[in-house]
């Protein structure tokens, strides 16, 4: 308890964090209440096409070339985006924690296998990466975090990997180790919690970057079919670009203040985390 | 008297050569294993070649596909297809494009030339930019400048890449109608020598501006970092006692030190730029290989998409060699092993 008092102190004091804080509980908000405040499906046609915002009072947003209401597809969209994003980077986390702690931890062939694998995965261009897996296995909310998660895990493993080959030879561990404590219950009970402060770190940046490749996917037409996504609205405003660029600039703004304010928090994680960094 | 033992007469190669093919030597079992995992991927696709080319010819008789099979060899068991695929790809034959009628590797030098025009000028504006704004911030820290210099690069980094594009063509293109908003040339206008560079560096603006705005960020954000640990050693301290100008010692002693971060991320980046011009090329109509991935998933055209993936793949490779050189030239200190 008195640590996380201690965290919320430490974070508090950051101000551009608290307010990417703010920014971010508000994009989780929208996405909660995206079924209470527009019941109807995003991508039915409600209204005129190319109704512009504040033109007409029930579609403050206004609507699209198809006269979808805008507001509704930025709410539902908000959902795709913040559920993609942590699904993603919690997929990834998992899979780049137990590689880099199996091989900072055992080290020798280990180690070597696995950064081999790591340096495979980093080799491939990430976002061409991603295009190839989201074609190959059809586009769906579900197979787009896979790719997004396949793609991103190896800079969580070099991460921990590093940590736990420095833990590794710190004497509480070597002191479990000389008590006859197993393997598996030295990695998890004594080195992660102490790893753990980097990689909370590197999740919420990581989060931001899926938002940005999700909605990249998107654009490119790769997202799922049936679910309306920012970077979906983003592709088709792309086509009536010239005469109603606000379909296009809506809910590209709000990937920006989304990823922005994830960008903030990491920041403020990392003052509150590794306190010793800051002192310097 | 101390004395160097003599050194053999022979022809040494310099130690660049050498560490070039060190590394390439440790690139093959790397570029093996991109191959494999590329056969990997192209076994997931649902369909396979006989598939694709008797879905084009309409004549779908099992008889038909059958007959194709043998003669693509998809009937043999997966591992000897597995052998028979990367010696293929050895002799950099990556298959046939149905689609556009000509080999992938023929589509693909076509249009390579096109993105690293895009990605070497977008690398060269960003490694500028980012560095002079860098500096600029950490030589006033926490001044107005700094605070503007770190805000615009708070921003930078959190747009997506193809949105800003969007944004630009519907400011430069369709109000202000300053830049033409698609494509490399005004092919129709027939121009040549100058007037031809100059039409193409005029289309080029905005898709490099794209292309490098978030690399523009992250390098004033590291750079920035880089230089304030770097005035902080005892060196730095030494060259102001000794009286010399803060602008030389910033530019002169400081910056080659605080450099080294940038070129190790150069590196790294390679690959996320290859990705950013996907984006870009699609938003620009940019005839390079991004543009082709783009069109490749549209026509189902694994086989193109997957050559693709694995041309970008060695392009990072090379990428990786040519950021190790650069290290040692720029830090003697390091030497690699």
């Amino acid at each position: 308890m008195k640590a996380l008092k201690d965290f919320w102190r430490r974070f508090r004091r950051n101000r551009a964090a608290l307010a990417g804080l703010v920014i971010l509980l508000g994009v989780l908000v929208m996405a909660l209440s995206a079924t209470q405040l527009f019941p109807g499906n995003p991508w039915d046609m409600v209204a005129m096409p190319f109704v512009w915002p504040g033109q007409e009072r029930e579609l403050w947003l206004g609507s699209d070339m198809l006269g979808r209401d805008l507001a509704s597809g930025l709410f539902h969209g908000a959902r795709v985006s913040l559920l993609v994003g942590f699904a993603a980077t919690l997929v990834a986390v998992l899979v780049g924690t137990t590689m880099g702690a199996l091989a900072g931890y055992y080290r020798g062939w280990v180690d070597d296998l696995l950064m081999r694998i790591t340096e495979l995965f980093q080799t491939i261009p990430q976002f061409i990466f991603a295009i190839v897996v989201v074609a190959i296995l059809t586009p769906s909310v579900q197979n787009v975090t896979l790719a997004i998660a396949l793609v991103s895990w190896p800079s969580v493993a070099r991460l921990v990997r590093g940590e736990f080959l420095a833990l590794r030879e710190r004497e509480f561990v070597q002191a479990s180790i000389s008590i006859g404590m197993g393997d598996l219950r030295i990695i998890v009970t004594q080195i992660l919690p102490n790893a753990l402060g980097p990689i909370i770190v590197t999740g919420s940046l990581m989060v931001a970057t899926a938002i940005l490749t999700e909605a990249g996917l998107a654009f490119l037409g790769l997202g799922d079919p049936n679910i309306m996504s920012w970077g979906t609205i983003i592709g088709g405003g792309r086509d009536a670009l010239r005469s109603a660029w606000y379909i296009t600039a809506i809910p590209g703004f709000a990937i920006m203040l989304t990823v922005l304010a994830l960008n903030l928090v990491g920041e403020g994680l990392n003052d509150a985390l590794n306190p010793r960094l800051k002192s310097r | 008297m101390f004395r160097l033992p003599a050194l053999p007469i022979t022809w040494r190669p310099s130690e660049s050569a050498r560490l070039i093919g060190r590394r390439l030597l440790k690139a093959i079992p790397l570029l093996l294993a991109v191959i494999i995992f590329n056969f990997v991927l192209l076994k997931m696709a649902p369909g396979d070649a006989a598939d694709v080319l008797a879905g084009e010819s309409a004549a779908g008789t099992p008889e038909y596909l059958a007959e194709l099979r043998a003669r693509f060899g998809l009937d043999r068991p997966v591992h000897e297809q597995l052998v028979s695929y990367v010696v293929k790809v050895a002799q950099l034959d990556l298959g046939y494009s149905f689609r556009h009628n000509q080999s992938v590797l023929e589509l693909i030098l076509g249009r390579l030339p096109a993105t690293l025009l895009l990605m070497v000028t977008g690398l060269v504006v960003a490694v500028g930019v980012g560095t002079s704004l860098g500096v600029l911030a950490a030589q006033k820290v926490n001044s107005l400048r700094d605070n503007l210099i770190s805000l615009f690069a708070m921003l930078a980094f959190a747009t997506p890449v193809f949105w800003m594009g969007l944004m630009m063509i519907v400011l430069f293109s369709v109000h202000l109608g300053w830049l033409p908003s698609s494509g490399m040339e005004s092919i129709a206008a027939g121009y040549s020598g100058l007037t031809r560079v100059l039409d193409i560096a005029h289309h080029m603006v905005m898709p490099v501006a794209t292309l490098a705005l978030f690399y523009v960020a992250l390098y004033t954000r590291v750079m920035r970092a880089s230089m304030l640990e770097v005035f902080n050693q005892d060196y730095v301290t030494t060259a102001r006692a000794k009286g010399l100008s803060e602008s030389r010692i910033t530019w002169r002693h400081v910056l080659r030190n605080a450099l080294l971060p940038l070129v190790t991320l150069l590196g790294v980046q390679m690959g996320t730029m290859l990705g950013g011009s996907v984006l870009v090329e699609t938003v620009f109509s940019w005839p390079g290989l991004g543009r082709l991935a783009f069109e490749a998933v549209f026509q189902r055209d694994i086989n193109l998409l997957l050559g693709i993936l694995l041309l970008c793949s060695v392009v990072v490779i090379l990428a990786n060699i040519a950021v190790d050189l650069a290290y040692t030239k720029l830090d003697p200190r390091i030497r690699m092993s």
